[in-house]
């Protein structure tokens, strides 16, 4: 398999299971916890070093995920003390383990090569020349068994739990009375989390699995509307960073990982100024509208005040106007059916058919007292 | 109507039995020693200021919450032995309405209860959920985000979600608030027709203008518990006096 190849499929499935689990802490409102997860995992990983003697990539996974859910159980417990609040408490559970982790390997494992360099910041562009043997078997690139684990995991508990996580997402509460447990969700949630971060750090690096876990999904957040959906585009275009990312970099023959996190950058820039419902340009032409609609219903109540019609030049006095912006508001009342004008005198019409239809869109912003 | 198999809930129990109920946050309490019991097939508001503890007395009979002391008993049991026979409509401001979800998967939640772990939801539950949404007059707008709704349209489709639990009691966390006049009509036929049924609607409510008009026994709450009975025997200046601390616009029957 060429090395492109192996770079390409590595970070598509570091996207994967990022995409998916992504989806879920973003709309939990816990971005951040893949990042304070991946140094709170730490002494895991040095204590499966410790058990197991060796540092093989199942053993850190797996010390990994107990940490990881001791993390989660950790900050909860802290939160429910009353004494601190949730982002505090992510704050102290994760430097203080992050720091037993340090003080472990300082004092324990100085003598024994754990190459820590290497465990928490990898680099993708040495995927090819990393391959699993096992008892002198080549079994391929160990990022591809490392990260597919990885993968299997992160879906098998989106596809399983789906409603589980959906539901205790949403409405915890809810989730509850019906007996659907969220805390069990969460920590299951948290373990899976901790492994991704674990294993994408261990093949790719520290900024993009935290990128991945969060860009792609805040961009899907913006262009969907069930979960469902924004899954799959999460997944999408954390897939197209991956790919694109990588031929940005040979292109430019910079560093890989920073590409892949600048295409889904870019991404999500894209997805903000496009949204149809948040989008930037969508929310300054609703703006605009609002704002031509409020116009016009102010002109159409200064002609009502004056007896139904007025000359154009007393309708601009009185309303204060420039002519100019009259004349526009004018051109699209009249567009509207709304009025007419005849020899400079401005009418209004009986027929308010597009005025009903403006209201019912609910693109109206004003109620003004003076007419109806 | 909607098809589905009688709940039966055990004959002879109370919907709802609070006893000696305290409650708090940390060590802040909310409510403090409420003993009250709820009989079948009545249209129960719970009444009191902001802060009363209204939303945490649905918390702690719903298993959200654990109480400090005392227990709320469902149909003579714990509740989660009587889950399948509780619904619940949350309060509006708890929701996140930007959630992507549209009114059908809503709906739909209602029924994970009865699926349980691991088993999805299929065509029948679907179908359960659409006529549940017809049932509150919403079906044309099932495949709308929720944030597109507006406030009465979101309050009904989750009205359409406790219908779908098809439950025996009924837990509401103000269902009147921020609907329009339409939707306060519709939200009423609905209770009553609930309460036709033999359900049991327990409500909190904040507009004590309604109360005499809409429910049949008032608990009227605040912190402690002041009041609790039939309408017209408690539901008097007095006793609101009472809960709100000092007068107040008074429309009450007695
Ligand atoms: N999660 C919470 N943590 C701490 N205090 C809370 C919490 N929820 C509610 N409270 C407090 O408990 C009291 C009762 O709240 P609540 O039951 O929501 O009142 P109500 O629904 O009657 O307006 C209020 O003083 C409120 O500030
Ligand atoms: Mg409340």
């Amino acid at each position: 398999m060429s090395a492109d190849l192996v770079i390409i499929v590595t970070g598509i499935l570091v996207a994967v299971p990022c995409a998916l689990l992504g989806t879920l802490l973003v709309l939990r409102q816990m971005a951040m916890v893949g990042d304070a997860i991946s140094h709170a995992v730490l002494p895991g990983i040095v204590l499966a070093f410790f058990i197991s003697g060796s540092l093989g990539p199942l053993t850190a996974l797996a010390g990994a995920g107990v940490f990881g859910v001791l993390t989660a159980v950790l900050i909860q417990a802290l939160r429910d003390t009353g004494r601190v609040r949730e982002d505090s408490s992510i704050g102290i559970v994760f430097t203080a383990l992050f720091a037993l982790g340090v003080f472990l390997i300082s004092k324990f494992a100085s003598s024994v090569h754990l190459d820590l360099e290497h465990v928490l910041y990898g680099e993708i562009a040495y995927a090819p020349i990393n391959p699993l043997v096992v008892g002198g078997t080549y079994l391929g690139p160990r990022t591809f068994w490392t990260l597919g684990i990885v993968t299997v995991l992160a879906a098998g508990l989106v596809l399983a739990l789906y409603k589980e996580l959906k539901v205790s997402t949403f409405d915890p509460a809810l989730a509850t009375a019906l007996g659907l447990s969220p805390a069990l969700v969460h920590y299951l949630l948290m373990g899976a989390v901790s492994v991704t971060v674990v294993g994408a750090f261990d093949a790719v690096g520290a900024i993009l699995v935290v990128a991945f876990l969060i860009v792609p999904p805040a961009a899907a957040y913006l262009v969907t509307e069930r979960l469902s959906h924004m899954m799959l585009v999460a997944v999408l275009l954390g897939t197209v960073s991956a790919v694109a990312g990588y031929y940005l970099a040979a292109a430019l023959d910079v560093a890989i990982a920073g590409a892949m996190t600048v295409v889904a950058g870019g991404l999500f820039a894209l997805a903000a100024l496009l949204s149809p419902a948040h989008g930037l340009l969508a929310h300054a032409a609703r703006r605009y509208r609002s704002r031509r609609a409020f116009a016009r219903e102010l002109v159409l109540a200064r002609l009502a005040a004056l007896g139904g019609s007025a000359p154009e030049e007393e309708l601009a006095r009185a309303l204060g106007w420039e002519r100019r912006e009259l004349a526009r508001t004018l051109r699209s009342a009249a567009r509207g059916g709304l009025v007419e004008t005849a020899g400079g005198e401005v009418r209004v019409r009986r027929a308010r058919s597009g005025a009903g239809r403006e209201r019912r869109r609910g693109r109206s912003t004003a109620r003004w007292p003076g007419w109806r | 109507m909607i098809h589905l198999k009688e709940t039966e809930a055990p004959p002879g129990a109370f919907p709802l039995e609070v006893r000696g109920l305290t409650a708090a946050y940390r060590e802040k309490p909310v409510l403090w020693d409420v003993s009250f019991t709820i009989p079948e097939g009545q249209l129960v508001g719970v009444v009191g200021p902001n802060g009363a503890g209204k939303t945490t007395l649905l918390k702690v009979v719903m298993g959200v919450m654990r109480p400090a002391a005392g227990r709320a008993l469902v149909f003579g049991r714990p509740f989660e032995k009587a889950r399948r026979w509780v619904g619940y409509v949350p309060q509006r401001g708890s929701v996140d309405w930007d959630f992507p979800t549209d009114a059908l998967d809503v709906v739909m939640m209602g029924l994970y209860g009865r699926l349980g772990w691991l088993r999805r939801p299929g065509r029948r539950e679907r179908e359960i959920a659409l006529q549940c949404l017809e049932k509150v007059g919403m079906s044309e707008f099932a495949r709308r985000q929720i944030s597109q709704l507006s406030g009465g349209q979101q309050q009904r489709v989750f009205l359409a979600r406790a219908l779908a639990q098809d439950a025996r009691l009924y837990l509401m966390d103000e269902p009147f608030a921020g609907v329009d006049y339409r939707t306060e009509r519709a939200i009423v036929a609905l209770l009553r027709e609930l309460k036709e049924r033999g359900r049991t609607v327990v409500c909190v409510h904040h507009d004590l203008s309604t109360v005499t008009e809409y429910f049949d026994r008032v608990v009227l709450l605040n912190g402690r518990l002041i009041a609790e009975g039939p309408v017209q025997e408690v539901f008097t200046r007095e006793n609101v006096e009472a809960a709100y601390g000092g007068s107040v616009a008074f429309a009450g029957g007695g």
